[in-house]
């Protein structure tokens, strides 16, 4: 699991017309890990608001705790903002990211 | 059933709580309403439709307790152009994060209002499936809440505050918390599919 940094530095160049909205390139949502919320609590996020398996809702849960963060879902910028919005009505710790790794 | 939820035969949750469990729990929802409070939202005589379009703020909340319920949605702390962008989703979300806060939160308040206490002033509490889910969310922005003022972090450096003596002031809190954890675990335990 692994997630390019969110900024990298491109340097200035004649083909720099490219749309900042780059729309091939996905967007993930992220969860952090946070030393309050239970485990079982963020197993249960992910699959009652994803409708993941029990198995890969723990083994995300897992990633979270172990690795700081996990990558719960991808897409577009939108449904990102929604997963992240849900993520935060929940009281999980999400960012968005574009995943340019 | 004391001290823990259990699942109900027909649907929902049920805990025995005594009288004291009952105040403390009531005056906690109290203070997250407080804490959250209403918000950047219009009063409630203003025009709804003017509320439907109402903005929220842009700033994330300076108390870290705020914060950490209202969290940025970019990494806010790399790039002006990411801080530019969670400010723009938090214009447009937070109002109703609080809302659905404050609604949780409430639903608390008014459970716990409508016990009918036992002779000892302690009482069953019953929850639909709907009022779990408001539950296990005001359960969780409390223990967010007080984890964050008693600077809760990792598992580790946590074992000290759980082994506080009497006389530290941050016993009391440190109790709650705890409780708090236990009440939110066997709730999710009913709600596992």
């Amino acid at each position: 699991m692994s997630v390019a940094p969110v900024e990298i530095e491109r340097p200035e160049s004649a083909e720099q017309s490219r749309p900042v909205a780059e729309p091939d390139v996905p967007w993930v949502t992220l969860v952090h890990n946070d030393p309050v919320n239970l485990m079982s609590y963020v197993q249960y996020v992910f699959q009652s608001y994803f409708g993941y398996s029990k198995d890969k809702a723990h083994k995300l849960m897992l990633d979270v705790h172990h690795k700081g963060r996990a990558v719960v879902s991808s897409g577009s910028r939108e449904e990102m903002e929604r997963d992240v919005q849900a993520m935060h009505g929940y009281g999980l710790w999400a960012t968005l990211t574009q995943d340019r790794g | 059933m004391a001290g823990h939820f259990e699942a109900l035969p027909r649907g929902g949750a049920a805990v025995a709580l005594d009288e004291v469990e009952i105040a403390i729990l009531r005056s906690l929802a109290v203070q997250l309403l407080e804490l959250i409070g209403p918000g950047d939202e219009p009063a409630e005589d203003a025009d709804p439709l003017a509320a439907l379009f109402a903005e929220g703020p842009s700033e994330p909340p300076a108390d870290p307790a705020l914060a950490r319920l209202f969290p940025e949605a970019y990494a806010s702390e790399e790039s002006d152009e990411l801080r530019a962008k969670s400010a723009e989703f938090r214009r447009f979300t937070e109002n109703d994060l609080r809302a659905r806060k404050r609604t949780d939160a409430l639903a608390v308040v008014r459970g716990l209002d409508a016990l009918s206490p036992k002779g000892d002033g302690g009482a069953v509490l019953e929850l639909t499936a709907e009022d779990s889910q408001h539950w296990l969310g005001a359960l969780n922005d409390l223990r967010l809440t007080i984890g964050t003022r008693l600077d809760v972090t990792d598992e580790e450096e946590s074992e000290e505050l759980y082994r506080l003596p009497d006389d530290d002031p941050r016993k009391p809190m440190v109790m709650a918390y705890l409780w708090l954890g236990v009440l939110q675990e066997t709730l999710i335990e009913t709600l596992m599919p």
